[in-house]
Protein backbone atom coordinates (compact mmCIF):
# COMPACT_ATOMS: atom_id res chain seq x y z
CA UNK A 1 0.00 0.00 0.00
CA UNK A 2 1.03 3.71 -0.76
CA UNK A 3 -0.27 7.10 -0.26
CA UNK A 4 0.37 7.78 -4.00
CA UNK A 5 -1.97 10.04 -5.64
CA UNK A 6 -4.49 9.13 -2.57
CA UNK A 7 -4.19 13.08 -1.60
CA UNK A 8 -4.10 16.59 -3.20
CA UNK A 9 -2.94 19.70 -1.97
CA UNK A 10 -5.52 21.72 -2.97
CA UNK A 11 -5.16 25.14 -0.75
CA UNK A 12 -1.90 26.73 0.04
CA UNK A 13 -1.34 29.70 1.56
CA UNK A 14 1.56 32.12 2.79
CA UNK A 15 0.48 35.03 5.25
CA UNK A 16 2.25 37.80 3.89
CA UNK A 17 3.14 39.41 7.06
CA UNK A 18 7.09 39.36 8.67
CA UNK A 19 6.25 41.04 11.44
CA UNK A 20 2.86 41.00 13.48
CA UNK A 21 3.48 42.81 17.13
CA UNK A 22 -0.82 43.33 16.98
CA UNK A 23 -1.94 39.65 16.17
CA UNK A 24 -2.10 36.75 18.14
CA UNK A 25 -0.36 33.40 16.92
CA UNK A 26 -4.03 32.31 17.15
CA UNK A 27 -5.05 34.95 15.33
CA UNK A 28 -2.25 33.91 12.69
CA UNK A 29 -3.24 30.13 12.52
CA UNK A 30 -6.88 31.20 11.66
CA UNK A 31 -5.93 33.84 9.14
CA UNK A 32 -3.82 31.51 7.14
CA UNK A 33 -6.73 28.69 7.31
CA UNK A 34 -9.27 31.17 5.89
CA UNK A 35 -6.39 31.87 3.18
CA UNK A 36 -5.77 28.13 2.45
CA UNK A 37 -9.67 27.73 2.45
CA UNK A 38 -9.99 30.49 -0.10
CA UNK A 39 -7.47 29.34 -2.04
CA UNK A 40 -9.06 26.20 -2.35
CA UNK A 41 -12.40 27.36 -3.13
CA UNK A 42 -13.66 25.24 0.23
CA UNK A 43 -15.97 26.47 3.15
CA UNK A 44 -14.69 25.96 6.53
CA UNK A 45 -17.77 23.16 7.12
CA UNK A 46 -15.74 21.17 4.54
CA UNK A 47 -12.57 20.53 6.81
CA UNK A 48 -13.01 17.23 8.29
CA UNK A 49 -9.10 16.88 9.50
CA UNK A 50 -6.46 19.20 11.19
CA UNK A 51 -2.78 18.96 11.95
CA UNK A 52 -0.73 20.80 13.48
CA UNK A 53 2.99 21.21 15.34
CA UNK A 54 4.59 22.72 18.63
CA UNK A 55 4.22 26.30 17.20
CA UNK A 56 0.19 25.65 17.79
CA UNK A 57 -0.57 27.37 21.28
CA UNK A 58 -1.89 25.23 24.17
CA UNK A 59 -2.45 21.69 23.45
CA UNK A 60 -2.17 21.51 20.08
CA UNK A 61 -5.51 20.60 17.96
CA UNK A 62 -7.55 21.05 21.17
CA UNK A 63 -6.72 24.51 21.82
CA UNK A 64 -6.44 25.74 18.18
CA UNK A 65 -10.08 23.91 17.29
CA UNK A 66 -11.82 25.32 19.95
CA UNK A 67 -10.19 28.60 18.68
CA UNK A 68 -11.39 27.97 14.58
CA UNK A 69 -14.42 26.27 16.10
CA UNK A 70 -13.43 23.27 13.72
CA UNK A 71 -15.23 19.80 14.33
CA UNK A 72 -13.19 17.42 12.63
CA UNK A 73 -13.11 13.38 12.68
CA UNK A 74 -9.28 13.26 12.77
CA UNK A 75 -6.87 15.06 14.67
CA UNK A 76 -2.29 15.03 14.84
CA UNK A 77 0.05 17.13 16.41
CA UNK A 78 2.97 15.07 15.23
CA UNK A 79 6.06 17.39 16.36
CA UNK A 80 9.32 17.81 14.26
CA UNK A 81 10.27 21.07 14.16
CA UNK A 82 10.49 22.88 11.26
CA UNK A 83 10.39 19.80 9.18
CA UNK A 84 6.75 18.46 10.96
CA UNK A 85 4.70 20.53 7.97
CA UNK A 86 5.92 18.24 5.30
CA UNK A 87 5.30 15.44 7.02
CA UNK A 88 2.14 16.54 8.02
CA UNK A 89 1.00 16.71 4.41
CA UNK A 90 1.86 12.80 4.19
CA UNK A 91 0.08 11.78 7.68
CA UNK A 92 -2.93 14.05 5.97
CA UNK A 93 -2.76 11.85 2.90
CA UNK A 94 -2.28 8.30 4.94
CA UNK A 95 -5.79 9.90 7.02
CA UNK A 96 -7.42 10.24 3.65
CA UNK A 97 -6.18 6.78 2.34
CA UNK A 98 -7.87 5.01 5.46
CA UNK A 99 -11.05 6.99 5.00
CA UNK A 100 -10.66 8.76 8.40
CA UNK A 101 -11.03 12.09 6.55
CA UNK A 102 -11.46 13.72 3.33
CA UNK A 103 -10.26 17.56 3.57
CA UNK A 104 -7.19 17.97 6.30
CA UNK A 105 -5.89 21.55 7.25
CA UNK A 106 -2.80 22.21 7.94
CA UNK A 107 -1.73 25.06 9.86
CA UNK A 108 1.58 26.72 11.10
CA UNK A 109 2.20 30.35 12.55
CA UNK A 110 4.62 32.12 15.17
CA UNK A 111 5.98 35.16 15.95
CA UNK A 112 9.76 35.33 17.08
CA UNK A 113 10.44 38.55 15.59
CA UNK A 114 7.73 40.39 17.51
CA UNK A 115 8.65 38.59 20.57
CA UNK A 116 12.50 39.81 20.03
CA UNK A 117 13.95 35.77 20.30
CA UNK A 118 17.55 35.55 19.29
CA UNK A 119 16.66 32.47 18.05
CA UNK A 120 19.64 31.06 16.57
CA UNK A 121 22.72 32.31 19.35
CA UNK A 122 21.27 32.14 22.62
CA UNK A 123 21.84 29.42 24.80
CA UNK A 124 18.99 27.81 26.12
CA UNK A 125 18.52 26.81 29.85
CA UNK A 126 18.93 23.14 30.69
CA UNK A 127 16.04 20.98 31.60
CA UNK A 128 16.51 17.84 33.76
CA UNK A 129 13.59 15.70 32.07
CA UNK A 130 15.58 15.81 28.43
CA UNK A 131 17.78 13.23 28.52
CA UNK A 132 20.56 14.52 26.80
CA UNK A 133 20.38 17.59 28.61
CA UNK A 134 22.78 17.30 31.23
CA UNK A 135 25.57 16.02 29.31
CA UNK A 136 25.55 19.04 26.72
CA UNK A 137 22.85 22.48 27.60
CA UNK A 138 25.93 23.99 29.56
CA UNK A 139 28.18 23.90 26.61
CA UNK A 140 26.03 26.24 24.67
CA UNK A 141 25.20 24.41 21.60
CA UNK A 142 22.57 26.72 20.02
CA UNK A 143 21.05 26.42 16.86
CA UNK A 144 24.46 28.13 15.09
CA UNK A 145 27.20 26.84 16.35
CA UNK A 146 25.44 22.85 15.76
CA UNK A 147 25.17 23.75 12.09
CA UNK A 148 28.56 25.30 11.89
CA UNK A 149 30.21 22.28 13.28
CA UNK A 150 28.17 20.05 10.06
CA UNK A 151 29.71 22.96 8.06
CA UNK A 152 33.51 22.72 9.83
CA UNK A 153 33.08 18.48 9.05
CA UNK A 154 32.27 18.95 5.32
CA UNK A 155 34.76 21.49 5.05
CA UNK A 156 37.37 19.19 6.34
CA UNK A 157 35.94 15.77 4.40
CA UNK A 158 35.62 17.33 1.05
CA UNK A 159 37.20 20.27 0.65
CA UNK A 160 34.03 22.56 0.69
CA UNK A 161 34.49 26.46 0.72
CA UNK A 162 32.27 29.43 2.15
CA UNK A 163 32.40 30.46 -1.03
CA UNK A 164 30.39 27.58 -2.50
CA UNK A 165 27.91 27.77 0.45
CA UNK A 166 27.35 31.93 -0.24
CA UNK A 167 26.42 30.65 -3.88
CA UNK A 168 23.36 29.01 -1.94
CA UNK A 169 22.36 32.62 -0.58
CA UNK A 170 23.26 34.43 -3.91
CA UNK A 171 20.69 32.44 -5.52
CA UNK A 172 18.26 32.49 -3.31
CA UNK A 173 18.60 36.66 -2.83
CA UNK A 174 18.05 36.41 -6.89
CA UNK A 175 14.52 34.92 -6.61
CA UNK A 176 13.98 37.18 -3.23
CA UNK A 177 13.81 40.26 -5.69
CA UNK A 178 10.74 39.21 -7.37
CA UNK A 179 9.07 38.47 -4.23
CA UNK A 180 6.89 41.54 -2.68
CA UNK A 181 7.12 40.14 0.60
CA UNK A 182 10.53 39.01 1.22
CA UNK A 183 12.48 40.32 4.15
CA UNK A 184 15.13 40.56 2.26
CA UNK A 185 15.26 41.61 -1.84
CA UNK A 186 18.82 42.98 -2.22
CA UNK A 187 20.64 40.45 -4.71
CA UNK A 188 23.89 39.87 -3.05
CA UNK A 189 27.35 38.27 -4.07
CA UNK A 190 29.44 35.63 -3.21
CA UNK A 191 31.90 38.33 -1.59
CA UNK A 192 28.67 40.38 -0.11
CA UNK A 193 28.12 36.42 1.99
CA UNK A 194 31.75 35.97 2.79
CA UNK A 195 32.46 39.28 4.01
CA UNK A 196 29.21 39.09 6.24
CA UNK A 197 30.25 39.15 9.99
CA UNK A 198 31.10 35.81 10.86
CA UNK A 199 28.16 34.00 13.28
CA UNK A 200 30.06 30.81 14.19
CA UNK A 201 32.74 29.66 12.14
CA UNK A 202 32.86 29.21 9.47
CA UNK A 203 28.69 30.59 9.22
CA UNK A 204 28.54 34.29 8.48
CA UNK A 205 25.47 36.29 9.03
CA UNK A 206 24.27 35.96 5.46
CA UNK A 207 24.87 31.78 5.67
CA UNK A 208 22.04 32.00 8.83
CA UNK A 209 18.44 32.24 7.77
CA UNK A 210 15.84 35.17 8.63
CA UNK A 211 14.21 35.79 12.31
CA UNK A 212 10.17 35.89 10.58
CA UNK A 213 6.67 36.39 12.10
CA UNK A 214 4.19 34.61 9.93
CA UNK A 215 2.70 32.02 8.97
CA UNK A 216 0.78 29.26 6.25
CA UNK A 217 -1.85 27.00 5.70
CA UNK A 218 -2.61 23.81 3.46
CA UNK A 219 -4.96 21.85 2.87
CA UNK A 220 -4.75 18.44 1.86
CA UNK A 221 -8.10 16.36 0.28
CA UNK A 222 -9.23 13.38 -1.46
CA UNK A 223 -8.95 12.62 -5.41
CA UNK A 224 -12.67 12.78 -5.55
CA UNK A 225 -13.13 16.92 -3.88
CA UNK A 226 -9.60 17.70 -5.52
CA UNK A 227 -11.40 16.94 -8.99
CA UNK A 228 -14.35 18.82 -8.06
CA UNK A 229 -12.43 21.99 -7.73
CA UNK A 230 -11.44 24.64 -10.26
CA UNK A 231 -7.69 24.49 -9.49
CA UNK A 232 -4.54 22.60 -10.57
CA UNK A 233 -4.43 19.18 -9.63
CA UNK A 234 -1.20 18.87 -7.31
CA UNK A 235 -0.95 15.11 -6.68
CA UNK A 236 0.99 13.44 -3.70
CA UNK A 237 3.66 10.80 -4.90
CA UNK A 238 5.80 9.94 -2.23
CA UNK A 239 6.97 10.77 0.92
CA UNK A 240 9.30 9.68 3.88
CA UNK A 241 10.04 10.75 7.42
CA UNK A 242 13.06 9.74 9.74
CA UNK A 243 14.63 11.02 12.81
CA UNK A 244 18.69 11.25 12.98
CA UNK A 245 20.62 11.63 16.40
CA UNK A 246 24.18 11.00 17.60
CA UNK A 247 23.58 7.00 17.33
CA UNK A 248 25.27 6.65 21.21
CA UNK A 249 27.76 8.35 20.45
CA UNK A 250 28.65 6.95 16.83
CA UNK A 251 28.03 10.90 15.58
CA UNK A 252 28.65 11.33 11.84
CA UNK A 253 27.95 14.59 10.70
CA UNK A 254 28.47 13.43 6.80
CA UNK A 255 24.61 13.21 6.22
CA UNK A 256 21.18 14.29 7.47
CA UNK A 257 17.93 11.99 8.08
CA UNK A 258 17.29 13.22 4.36
CA UNK A 259 19.64 10.41 3.49
CA UNK A 260 16.72 7.87 4.49
CA UNK A 261 13.68 10.33 3.24
CA UNK A 262 14.72 10.93 -0.07
CA UNK A 263 15.27 7.76 -1.41
CA UNK A 264 12.40 6.15 0.58
CA UNK A 265 9.92 9.24 -0.89
CA UNK A 266 11.42 8.72 -4.39
CA UNK A 267 10.67 5.10 -4.51
CA UNK A 268 7.31 5.39 -3.51
CA UNK A 269 6.27 7.85 -5.88
CA UNK A 270 8.44 5.79 -8.65
CA UNK A 271 10.61 8.60 -9.84
CA UNK A 272 14.50 9.81 -10.18
CA UNK A 273 15.80 12.60 -8.60
CA UNK A 274 16.98 13.89 -12.28
CA UNK A 275 13.04 13.75 -12.77
CA UNK A 276 12.89 16.69 -10.39
CA UNK A 277 12.06 20.21 -12.01
CA UNK A 278 11.88 22.07 -8.99
CA UNK A 279 13.27 21.53 -5.26
CA UNK A 280 11.87 23.40 -2.50
CA UNK A 281 15.15 22.67 0.37
CA UNK A 282 14.62 23.74 3.61
CA UNK A 283 17.48 26.67 4.34
CA UNK A 284 17.66 27.23 8.25
CA UNK A 285 21.69 28.26 6.77
CA UNK A 286 23.28 27.32 3.60
CA UNK A 287 25.00 24.21 4.88
CA UNK A 288 21.59 22.71 5.42
CA UNK A 289 20.81 23.12 1.87
CA UNK A 290 24.18 21.78 0.77
CA UNK A 291 24.01 18.80 2.88
CA UNK A 292 20.21 17.89 1.79
CA UNK A 293 21.24 18.15 -1.94
CA UNK A 294 23.66 15.48 -1.56
CA UNK A 295 21.05 13.28 0.48
CA UNK A 296 18.80 13.85 -1.75
CA UNK A 297 20.52 12.30 -4.44
CA UNK A 298 20.91 15.27 -6.91
CA UNK A 299 24.64 14.84 -6.52
CA UNK A 300 27.43 12.55 -4.97
CA UNK A 301 28.08 12.72 -1.37
CA UNK A 302 30.53 15.53 -1.38
CA UNK A 303 30.27 16.84 -4.51
CA UNK A 304 27.09 20.13 -3.02
CA UNK A 305 29.88 22.59 -3.26
CA UNK A 306 30.39 22.15 -6.71
CA UNK A 307 27.00 21.38 -7.28
CA UNK A 308 25.97 24.98 -5.46
CA UNK A 309 28.50 27.04 -7.37
CA UNK A 310 27.87 29.29 -10.25
CA UNK A 311 24.05 29.68 -10.24
CA UNK A 312 23.38 25.84 -10.51
CA UNK A 313 20.19 27.00 -8.01
CA UNK A 314 18.87 29.71 -9.77
CA UNK A 315 15.84 29.21 -11.73
CA UNK A 316 16.30 29.79 -15.60
CA UNK A 317 20.43 29.43 -15.09
CA UNK A 318 20.91 26.24 -12.99
CA UNK A 319 19.86 22.67 -13.02
CA UNK A 320 18.17 22.70 -10.03
CA UNK A 321 15.83 25.56 -9.60
CA UNK A 322 15.32 25.94 -5.56
CA UNK A 323 13.04 27.89 -3.45
CA UNK A 324 12.17 30.63 -5.50
CA UNK A 325 10.38 32.46 -2.77
CA UNK A 326 13.50 33.17 -1.82
CA UNK A 327 13.21 30.63 1.52
CA UNK A 328 13.96 31.15 4.49
CA UNK A 329 17.56 32.88 3.70
CA UNK A 330 15.76 35.44 1.83
CA UNK A 331 11.92 35.92 2.62
CA UNK A 332 10.15 34.37 5.63
CA UNK A 333 11.07 31.85 8.02
CA UNK A 334 7.26 32.18 10.83
CA UNK A 335 7.91 30.40 13.82
CA UNK A 336 11.37 29.43 12.98
CA UNK A 337 9.85 26.68 11.49
CA UNK A 338 10.35 26.14 7.52
CA UNK A 339 8.69 23.22 6.18
CA UNK A 340 5.39 24.55 5.26
CA UNK A 341 6.59 27.02 3.10
CA UNK A 342 8.48 25.03 1.64
CA UNK A 343 5.44 23.13 0.29
CA UNK A 344 3.46 26.42 -0.45
CA UNK A 345 6.44 27.30 -3.09
CA UNK A 346 6.22 24.08 -4.48
CA UNK A 347 2.42 24.24 -5.06
CA UNK A 348 3.04 27.74 -6.39
CA UNK A 349 5.67 26.43 -9.14
CA UNK A 350 3.49 22.76 -9.81
CA UNK A 351 0.53 24.89 -10.48
CA UNK A 352 2.30 27.89 -12.67
CA UNK A 353 1.66 30.16 -10.19
CA UNK A 354 5.16 31.34 -9.35
CA UNK A 355 6.61 34.55 -10.11
CA UNK A 356 7.04 35.10 -13.85
CA UNK A 357 10.30 35.77 -13.32
CA UNK A 358 11.45 32.62 -11.10
CA UNK A 359 8.75 30.40 -12.63
CA UNK A 360 10.16 27.21 -13.70
CA UNK A 361 8.69 25.91 -17.11
CA UNK A 362 6.77 22.91 -17.65
CA UNK A 363 7.38 22.31 -13.96
CA UNK A 364 5.28 19.00 -13.70
CA UNK A 365 7.51 17.24 -10.57
CA UNK A 366 8.35 18.79 -7.21
CA UNK A 367 10.13 17.82 -4.19
CA UNK A 368 9.74 19.40 -0.52
CA UNK A 369 12.29 18.35 1.99
CA UNK A 370 13.16 19.80 5.34
CA UNK A 371 14.49 19.07 8.53
CA UNK A 372 13.24 20.23 12.24
CA UNK A 373 15.59 20.19 15.31
CA UNK A 374 19.37 20.63 14.88
CA UNK A 375 21.13 18.55 11.60
CA UNK A 376 24.54 18.70 13.99
CA UNK A 377 23.35 16.88 16.87
CA UNK A 378 19.66 15.43 16.61
CA UNK A 379 16.78 16.49 14.28
CA UNK A 380 13.98 15.30 12.09
CA UNK A 381 13.58 15.06 8.07
CA UNK A 382 11.08 14.67 5.97
CA UNK A 383 10.52 14.72 2.30
CA UNK A 384 7.51 15.13 -0.23
CA UNK A 385 7.59 14.82 -4.01
CA UNK A 386 3.94 16.29 -5.78
CA UNK A 387 2.95 15.88 -9.41
CA UNK A 388 0.83 18.17 -11.00
CA UNK A 389 -1.52 15.86 -13.03
CA UNK B 1 38.14 36.59 22.89
CA UNK B 2 36.67 35.91 26.46
CA UNK B 3 35.61 33.56 27.60
CA UNK B 4 31.89 32.44 28.43
CA UNK B 5 31.20 31.15 32.06
CA UNK B 6 30.22 27.49 31.77
CA UNK B 7 26.66 27.46 33.90
CA UNK B 8 26.61 24.28 36.33
CA UNK B 9 24.73 21.37 34.63
CA UNK B 10 21.73 20.43 34.91
CA UNK B 11 21.26 17.16 37.07
CA UNK B 12 19.01 13.80 36.34
CA UNK B 13 19.11 10.24 37.97
CA UNK B 14 21.26 8.66 35.54
CA UNK B 15 23.93 11.80 35.27
CA UNK B 16 24.56 12.20 38.96
CA UNK B 17 26.95 9.39 39.49
CA UNK B 18 29.41 10.91 37.12
CA UNK B 19 29.37 14.34 38.21
CA UNK B 20 29.96 13.00 41.68
CA UNK B 21 32.98 10.73 39.98
CA UNK B 22 34.00 13.93 38.31
CA UNK B 23 34.40 15.68 41.86
CA UNK B 24 37.15 12.78 42.32
CA UNK B 25 39.09 13.84 38.91
CA UNK B 26 37.50 10.96 37.40
CA UNK B 27 36.28 10.51 34.08
CA UNK B 28 34.01 8.02 33.48
CA UNK B 29 31.98 6.62 30.81
CA UNK B 30 29.00 3.61 30.45
CA UNK B 31 29.86 0.36 28.62
CA UNK B 32 27.28 -2.78 27.90
CA UNK B 33 27.83 -5.76 29.99
CA UNK B 34 26.04 -7.75 27.09
CA UNK B 35 27.59 -6.52 23.83
CA UNK B 36 30.55 -4.39 25.58
CA UNK B 37 30.25 -1.59 23.41
CA UNK B 38 30.90 1.78 24.66
CA UNK B 39 28.58 4.60 24.50
CA UNK B 40 27.92 8.30 24.63
CA UNK B 41 26.01 10.19 26.61
CA UNK B 42 25.70 7.62 29.44
CA UNK B 43 22.61 5.52 29.68
CA UNK B 44 21.65 2.82 32.02
CA UNK B 45 20.10 1.01 29.61
CA UNK B 46 22.81 0.30 26.34
CA UNK B 47 21.29 2.10 23.16
CA UNK B 48 22.61 -0.35 21.02
CA UNK B 49 21.19 -3.63 22.18
CA UNK B 50 18.94 -2.15 25.95
CA UNK B 51 21.22 -4.50 27.69
CA UNK B 52 22.70 -3.28 31.13
CA UNK B 53 25.60 -0.90 31.49
CA UNK B 54 28.13 -0.19 33.88
CA UNK B 55 30.87 2.64 34.59
CA UNK B 56 34.41 2.80 33.34
CA UNK B 57 37.03 5.01 33.74
CA UNK B 58 37.99 7.21 30.51
CA UNK B 59 41.32 7.97 29.23
CA UNK B 60 40.27 11.60 28.56
CA UNK B 61 42.47 11.51 25.38
CA UNK B 62 40.34 12.23 21.58
CA UNK B 63 40.54 14.05 18.31
CA UNK B 64 38.59 16.92 17.08
CA UNK B 65 35.58 15.65 15.45
CA UNK B 66 34.48 18.61 14.54
CA UNK B 67 34.33 22.20 16.18
CA UNK B 68 33.16 25.96 15.79
CA UNK B 69 34.05 29.06 17.53
CA UNK B 70 32.01 31.97 18.34
CA UNK B 71 33.92 34.04 18.97
CA UNK B 72 31.63 37.36 20.33
CA UNK B 73 30.04 35.12 22.89
CA UNK B 74 33.32 33.89 24.14
CA UNK B 75 33.53 30.08 23.50
CA UNK B 76 33.97 26.45 20.88
CA UNK B 77 31.45 24.21 20.79
CA UNK B 78 32.99 20.86 19.45
CA UNK B 79 32.67 16.90 19.42
CA UNK B 80 35.26 15.12 20.71
CA UNK B 81 35.97 11.30 19.69
CA UNK B 82 37.23 9.55 23.12
CA UNK B 83 40.36 7.18 22.43
CA UNK B 84 37.96 4.80 23.86
CA UNK B 85 35.56 5.34 20.83
CA UNK B 86 32.51 7.53 21.53
CA UNK B 87 31.94 11.40 20.68
CA UNK B 88 30.55 13.84 23.20
CA UNK B 89 29.44 17.07 22.70
CA UNK B 90 31.75 19.50 25.03
CA UNK B 91 33.86 22.90 24.40
CA UNK B 92 37.48 23.08 23.51
CA UNK B 93 39.15 25.71 26.18
CA UNK B 94 42.45 27.31 26.83
CA UNK B 95 43.41 27.25 22.60
CA UNK B 96 44.42 29.59 20.12
CA UNK B 97 41.36 28.96 17.88
CA UNK B 98 42.23 29.70 14.59
CA UNK B 99 45.10 27.11 15.42
CA UNK B 100 42.02 24.49 15.96
CA UNK B 101 41.30 21.66 13.15
CA UNK B 102 39.09 18.43 12.76
CA UNK B 103 41.29 15.85 13.35
CA UNK B 104 43.48 17.54 16.19
CA UNK B 105 44.29 15.71 19.67
CA UNK B 106 43.00 16.75 22.77
CA UNK B 107 42.75 15.80 26.09
CA UNK B 108 40.47 16.59 28.82
CA UNK B 109 40.51 19.31 31.24
CA UNK B 110 37.86 19.80 33.46
CA UNK B 111 36.21 23.39 34.21
CA UNK B 112 34.92 23.69 37.82
CA UNK B 113 31.46 25.21 37.22
CA UNK B 114 29.80 28.21 39.70
CA UNK B 115 28.56 25.48 41.91
CA UNK B 116 31.62 23.01 42.42
CA UNK B 117 30.40 20.83 39.84
CA UNK B 118 33.68 20.40 37.13
CA UNK B 119 32.17 19.50 33.53
CA UNK B 120 34.84 17.35 30.75
CA UNK B 121 36.07 20.37 28.64
CA UNK B 122 39.14 19.49 25.95
CA UNK B 123 42.09 21.29 25.10
CA UNK B 124 44.94 20.73 23.03
CA UNK B 125 46.93 18.23 24.07
ZN1 LIG C 1 24.75 -3.39 24.32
Amino acid sequence: MSIKGRGYIVGAYEHPTRKAPDKSVSQLHAECAKGALEDAGLKKSDIDGYICAGDAPGMGPINMLDYMNLKVGYFDSTDVGGSSYIAHVAHATQAIAMGKATCVLITLAGRPRSEGQATGTAARPGNPAIADSPWETHFAPVTANVYAMVAARHMYEYGTTSEQLAWIKVAASHHAQWNENAMLRNVVTVEDVVNSPMVSDPLHRLDCCVISDGGGALIVASPEIARSLKRPLVKVMGAGEAPKGQFGGNVDLTFSGGAWTGPRAFAEAGIRPSDIKYASIYDSFTITVLQQIEDMGFCERGQGGRFVSDGNLISGVGKLPFNTDGGGLCNNHPANRGGITKVIEAVRQLRGEAHPKVQVPNCDLALAHGTGGLIGSRHGSATLIMERE
Amino acid sequence: MADRIIPSPVQSPESEPFYAAAKEGKFMIRRCKDCHKPHWYPRSLCPFCFGETDWEAASGDGIIYSYSPMRRAGYTIAYVTLKEGPTMMTNIIDADVDKLACGQAVKLKWTVTEDGTPVPTFTPA
